[in-house]
């Protein structure tokens, strides 16, 4: 890659670092009420309220694992009632399958609700966060890094329509950034 | 106090006179605890590590020898036969089972309950949960006889086109037990994966770096991340709870269906999983009291996490002890001739009779000082009593199991068991299986979850120095009162 290339090139964006909790959840605040909107907080524990400073909604994870319950719940049905009915009905000790025999069945029934629901969780939640990805622009800086120690980061996305380099910055440096850098795309 | 109604500014935690022990001890900061418990995976393992290590691995060797002599001879080197079927196969099986109870009702009971203690033992909990599943799990899979037909179980199409018996006990638990230990994993993972990328970006040398890297999938704990990620886990809370009290349950399907007495009781699924509760906790106590000391832990698991461990202990030990005397009292009182026989053998006059008493010690009696404070802060009383819940759990499977069955309705089909040493030295082998695991755990992932005890800091609340003003001015205003 030439030196020209990357000059010209588009930085990913600006990660701001914050003294504490307190204060990356009233930057937060300055931030979403800026009118900014391709832009995340980086923190070693979830903040509580941060969703409502980002202005962000909530989270509908519960319904893809709905869909998931839903379908391990008729999974089982089938699972059960079809091999037990039409393909080889098993009558042991006199209990064939019918509606009488149906309370024999819940187990089955819950156990393969539940797992389709775990499984559910695990990957709406992995498309949800768009993990895994292994390489990304915030991994080149070293500032960043420390957000799984003990740093407070902010990081303002240069998509974002409302980002201008030198001012964005300063407006970081406004709101009590403590230290800023440009990253590159 | 003094300025009536402004108090209803100051957060519960910070008001003086209601002020709660906190969570973690001498104001530790962020990166204090990220050193602390990281520092375990990344320097060298004290020498403790090492000395338990290594008999650990032994006997998980001798563990894969007893199942290798197992399966080239025959399940006839185990001492079950006619009557008594279910030996200790199948007494190991629910033991190990229980004790991977007490990770989950950690994880899941206690995150919806909002008990913010859980954060500094959950972790090593949840993986306990994990390596006592995989020693639960050779005990079936063997005692079904032919281990290379262990597939039948599974509901697949077979060249017989027999499908399995849904209405049998037995395979509503492979599917109880199958779940619980995915849906275990699930829940672990997903927890790992902040704190792996802790270690990715502490990691010095490029194997480290490659290896939590992976496994971490690129966290970047961005709060659009963590939004989803803690509904995510809030609902494996919520499908864990039912979850953890099923498994049990289902367990002791395997009893209570049945018709031998001793068995045949609607008592048996809230008593197991009570039982199983106390048995897990005994067990984390058993493996972190020592680990806390080895590693310095003590601010992280401090004596109020202790005490309320010894609480919970009491309170199943408790339960445990009324469904004992209840079980007692209903085959009085149910005026059955083989169930009050099966008790009046199993308490008095039976082969097994010592059991019993063993294990109502160990379990009912023993417990019972935990009603003292000082009980529950002497670490070797609580060491010891939770040791004493381990064996005492055991003798409750082997009480329940043998003695039901080598003495049930004709005397002419009576029978006495006793375990060969295959079983014996199979029995010693899981439990080193089980601890070279837990001792792998400890050299390679962190033992308390990090970004779950960062989150319950009081510095890690968004309001804090609003907080701190108002109890530094109530300070001043009553310095002035009295000035």
């Amino acid at each position: 890659m030439s030196t020209t290339a990357t000059s010209t090139k588009q930085p990913f964006g600006i990660v701001a670092e914050f003294d504490s909790a307190s204060d990356l959840y009233h930057a937060a605040e300055k931030v979403r009420d800026a009118g900014f909107k391709r832009w995340d907080v980086h923190t070693p524990f979830p903040i509580h309220g941060m969703d409502q400073a980002m202005g962000m909604k909530k989270s509908w994870l519960s319904a893809v694992v709905l869909c998931g319950g839903v379908t391990g719940f008729v999974t089982a049905l089938i699972l059960q009632f079809f091999t037990q009915v039409n393909l080889y009905p098993t009558i042991v000790q006199g209990k064939p399958t019918n509606l009488n025999t149906v309370p024999a069945f819940f187990p089955v029934t819950f156990e393969l609700t539940i797992l389709f629901s775990a499984f559910s969780v695990l990957f709406g939640l992995l498309i949800f966060i768009l993990l895994p990805r292994w390489n990304h622009p915030l991994f080149e800086s070293s500032l960043f890094k420390k957000f799984s120690d003990d740093g407070f980061m902010l990081v303002i996305e240069s998509k974002d329509p409302k980002f201008r380099a030198e001012n964005t910055q300063e407006f970081l440096e406004s709101i009590g950034a403590k230290t800023t850098e440009v990253v590159d795309g | 106090m003094a300025n009536g109604t402004t108090d209803h500014a100051v957060h519960p935690s910070e008001a003086e006179g209601v002020a709660r022990e906190p969570l973690v001890l001498n104001n530790r900061s962020y990166s204090w605890i990220t050193e602390r418990i990281c520092g375990i995976v990344e320097n060298r393992q004290p020498l403790g590590w090492w000395f338990l290590f290594v008999p650990s691995a032994m006997l998980a060797c001798l563990l894969v020898g007893t199942l290798v002599y197992l399966v080239s001879t025959g399940v006839g080197v185990w001492g079950n036969n006619q009557p008594v079927a279910w030996g200790w196969a199948i007494v190991n099986f629910v033991f190990w089972i229980g004790i991977g109870h007490a990770g989950t009702l950690i994880s899941a009971i206690l995150f919806l309950t909002r008990q913010k203690w859980r954060t500094s033992v959950n972790r090593a909990a949840e993986a306990m949960t994990l390596f006592a599943v995989v020693c639960a799990g050779i005990y079936p899979g063997f005692h079904v006889g032919r281990f290379w037909m262990v597939w039948f179980l599974a509901p697949v199409p077979n060249s017989n086109a027999i499908w399995q018996n849904f209405k049998s006990p037995l395979l509503w638990d492979v599917f109880a037990v199958s779940t619980y230990f995915t849906v275990s994993v699930i829940f672990w993972y997903i927890g790992l994966i902040p704190d792996l990328a802790t270690l990715r970006d502490r990691a010095k040398t490029k194997v480290r770096k490659m290896a939590y890297g992976f496994f971490a999938l690129g966290w970047r704990g961005g709060n659009r991340q963590w939004q989803h990620y803690e509904m995510a886990y809030l609902l494996l809370a919520a499908l864990s709870t039912p979850l953890v009290l099923s498994v049990h349950s289902v367990v002791s399907f395997d009893f209570a269906t049945s018709v031998i007495p001793g068995w045949h009781t609607t008592i048996f699924p809230p008593y197991f999983v009570a039982g199983a509760i106390f048995g897990g906790f005994a067990m984390v106590l058993t493996l972190m009291l020592p680990c806390r000391l080895i590693y310095g832990l003590q601010d992280m698991f401090t004596l109020k996490h202790i005490d309320n461990m010894a609480k919970i202990i009491l309170l199943t030990g408790t339960i445990v002890g009324y469904a004992y005397i209840m079980e007692l009292f209903i085959s009085w009182y149910g005026a059955n001739k083989f169930e009050s026989d099966a008790f009046f053998l199993r308490i008095l006059n039976g082969p097994y009779a010592k059991y019993y008493y063993c294990m109502f010690f160990c379990n009912v009696i023993a417990p019972q000082i935990f009603w003292f404070q000082w009980a529950r802060h002497n670490l070797w009383v609580v060491f010891i009593v939770a040791n004493f819940v381990n064996a005492g759990m055991w003798f409750e499977r082997f009480v329940i199991i043998p003695t039901s069955i080598s003495v049930d309705f004709l005397p002419g089909q009576w029978g006495i068991y006793h375990p060969s040493i295959t079983e014996k030295l199979m029995f010693c082998g899981t439990f080193g299986l089980f601890m070279t695991l837990f001792l792998l755990f400890l050299r390679f992932l962190p033992v308390i979850a990090i970004a779950e005890v960062k989150g319950v800091l009081p510095q890690a609340d968004p309001h804090f120095p609003d907080w701190q003003k108002i109890k530094e001015g109530r300070r001043q205003q009553r310095a002035s009162e009295a000035g």
